[in-house]
């Protein structure tokens, strides 16, 4: 979206000056985004301050999914929609942008086809299924990536919405279409690599993979684009669409009612969320290194709501902390005490449940009682 | 309806309420002819024939079950009945319409038990309410003009919530709901009111503001006001309808509703 006319801007001036959290959120990834290239690439190797490439990748994952729960967040914190299959667009914008890697490794595969993927030459495969056709170029690619999750997204929708499909047996169609198209991707013969997926990446753009500075650019690209989600989904829950949109979330038939095509408020945000969910896949792939259909696993979905519950839903801010604190607290008991790590998820998402049902931010942040 | 053109409706659910408005050159502004509404086995709108005419402040009274409810349902296009017909002014047949395409068709309806957005403000429930484009591009740009601005001041005066404008609506007391759902059906600048036990839960004084209010209100808007307290009814209805299983039982004004022996027998146990 851009912002030219003067009403607009004024509107997104609004939209980021009544949102103290936000304001808070912005500060600090600008931040993130100024000190750590310092102190990843200017800071000598040895120094105490130096920030290690591994760390700099890791904090772009952070960062990626944070991009995702800010999309989850906003069809679920907003909109009501509990979607527990945002895992799906996530993949599908990541395996976009594994094509493009794929294509772009050429002749340095471990068969040294110019063409075809090392898994379509193990595969024993002749020519390029024609669904891989241009992803040899960037735009196309990166174009893919955002149609295909959204032509998928908008039918899914204005099937279930449509039907005025609500509530739990929503999610539970969330959960089969993701399940589904995992199932799908785990097939060798539908030409997305089977159960080993993508790796072994070489470069982006001509650019190499394994390069500091380019996993810097990579990472700026992520804080760039977290901003301007951030901003954009800000400038949607402020407008008058976001304010119906919260309206169809606490009394639906009422917004019916007074003449709002609900269903097509809810394909479009439904839309939209898809959208930056895959832009966050499409990020995440080549920092990472790797895409495969355990990404689309249902218990990856339910992870993001987690996620969302615990930084505070209905506020965007908080579905970063999520985010942030929970993969960070992953990230360490993943490897100081791997066995406990679903335990200490599961005991997290049901005492935010029961003490803290606004979220961690819900600590910082005054209730609005009688004023909203 | 036939299974193609319901299929063409399901299809292309966002095509245009007409824009030609309605067509009250008749003088009257709703007709239900025949109506049937079958919920297993149990007609809970039985062969209903209903006329509202332009400008008219109506009252429907009945028992429980008596299918009050149920044909708001059907005006409003929540119900669709198993048969019969049901049109707003000369053109617009209301059964091919959903329900948002109805409310801007130019019908409001106020629920029984009060339904605001608690938690907007009372200011921008009326926003909301406003009538005008409500796709979502429009609305994602949309803001708020002078004259709009000065639409809403006005309806916060009349249902008296001026000094509330930034309070949570979910804060508000039961009558306050009331009063801003009635400003909510007014934003919306509606032919034809449907209002559903409007002074239920409402204090003496209240009540009679909202006759005041309704009273106001008739001839400008044609207002159906579903109703069971009788003194309420009353003091504001020229004409009382009486439901009964689903069907008129009655119909005339209050005196007549009341010493009519059927009334009687069924409504008021005598």
């Amino acid at each position: 979206m851009s912002f030219n006319t003067l009403a607009e801007q004024s509107r997104l001036i609004q939209a980021i000056r009544d949102d103290r959290g936000g304001q808070v959120f912005l500060l600090i990834l600008l931040a993130v985004g100024i000190v750590v290239p310092i102190l990843n690439l200017a800071v000598a190797d040895g120094s105490v301050m130096h920030l290690s490439g591994y760390t700099v990748t890791l904090l772009g994952k952070y960062l990626c999914y944070a991009l995702l729960a800010v999309a989850v967040d906003l069809v679920w914190g907003y909109c009501g929609i509990l979607s527990l299959g945002h895992a799906a667009f996530f993949a599908l914008g990541g395996y976009a942008m594994g094509m493009y890697l794929m294509r772009q490794i050429g002749s340095r595969g471990v068969y040294g086809d110019p063409v075809l993927p090392d898994f379509m030459v193990f595969l024993n495969w002749k020519e390029l299924p024609w669904f891989w056709y241009g992803f040899n170029m960037f735009w196309f690619a990166m174009l893919m990536m955002l149609i295909v999750p959204a032509v998928l997204a908008w039918l899914f929708g204005w099937f279930a919405f449509r039907s005025r499909v609500t509530g739990v047996y929503l999610s539970i169609i969330t959960q089969a279409l993701t399940y589904a198209l995992m199932l799908a991707f785990f097939r060798n013969d539908m030409g997305f690599g089977g159960n080993n997926g993508f790796t072994d990446f070489k470069d982006l753009l001509g650019f190499d993979l394994h390069h500091a500075t380019t996993r810097m650019v990579l990472f700026l690209c992520t804080v760039f684009m977290l901003g301007l989600a951030y901003v954009t989904c800000r400038y949607i829950v402020a407008s008058r669409a976001g304010r119906v949109v919260q309206a169809v979330r606490d009394a639906e038939s009422r917004a019916r009612f007074i003449g709002y095509k609900v269903e097509s408020y809810k394909v479009w945000l439904f839309t939209f969320s898809a959208v930056l969910a895959s832009i966050a896949g499409a990020l995440y792939v080549p920092q990472v290194g790797i895409i495969n259909p355990s990404e689309f696993a249902p218990i990856n979905s339910i992870e993001v709501v987690i996620w969302v519950a615990i930084g505070g839903r209905g506020t965007l801010y908080g579905a970063i902390v999520g985010a942030v604190l929970v993969n960070y607290a992953k990230t360490y008991f993943t490897g100081a005490l791997p066995e406990f790590w679903l335990y200490a998820l599961g005991a997290l998402f049901i005492l935010t449940t029961l003490f803290l049902p606004r979220g961690v931010v819900g600590l910082v942040t005054k209730r609005k009682d009688n004023t909203a | 309806m036939k299974p193609m053109k319901k299929l063409a409706r399901w299809v292309f659910p966002d095509r245009r309420a007409r824009e030609t408005g309605v067509d009250i050159s008749h003088q009257t502004i709703l007709y239900l002819e025949g109506i049937t509404v079958s919920f297993d086995g149990f007609r809970a709108l039985n062969d209903l024939t209903l006329y509202i005419n332009a400008g008219e402040l109506r009252c429907i009274i009945g028992p429980n079950g008596a299918g009050k409810t149920t044909m708001m349902d059907v005006i409003t296009g929540k119900t669709r009945p198993d048969s019969g017909t049901a049109y707003f002014g000369q053109t617009i047949d209301l059964l091919e319409l959903s329900e948002p395409e109805i409310a801007q068709a130019g019908i409001g309806r106020k629920f029984q038990k009060p339904t605001v957005f608690e938690q907007h403000s009372v200011f921008e429930n009326l926003e909301l309410a406003m009538s005008g484009i409500k796709s979502v591009w429009p609305t994602l740009h949309a803001v708020i003009s002078k004259p709009q601005r000065e639409r809403i001041d006005e309806v916060l005066e009349t249902i008296n919530l001026q000094d509330k404008l930034n309070y949570r609506a979910g804060a508000l007391s039961h009558g306050q709901k009331q009063w801003l759902e009635i400003g909510m059906l007014l934003m919306q600048e509606p032919q034809l009111l449907l209002v559903d036990e409007p002074v239920a839960g409402m204090t003496p004084q209240e009540t009679e503001r909202t006759a005041e209010l309704l009273t106001s209100l008739a001839g400008k808007h044609s207002v159906v006001v579903v109703e069971h307290d009788m003194d309420f009814v009353r003091s504001i209805a020229k004409t009382v309808t009486v439901l009964h299983e689903g069907h008129v039982l009655a119909e005339g004004s209050i005196d007549e509703v009341q010493n009519n022996q059927k009334v009687k027998e069924v409504y008021l146990g005598e």
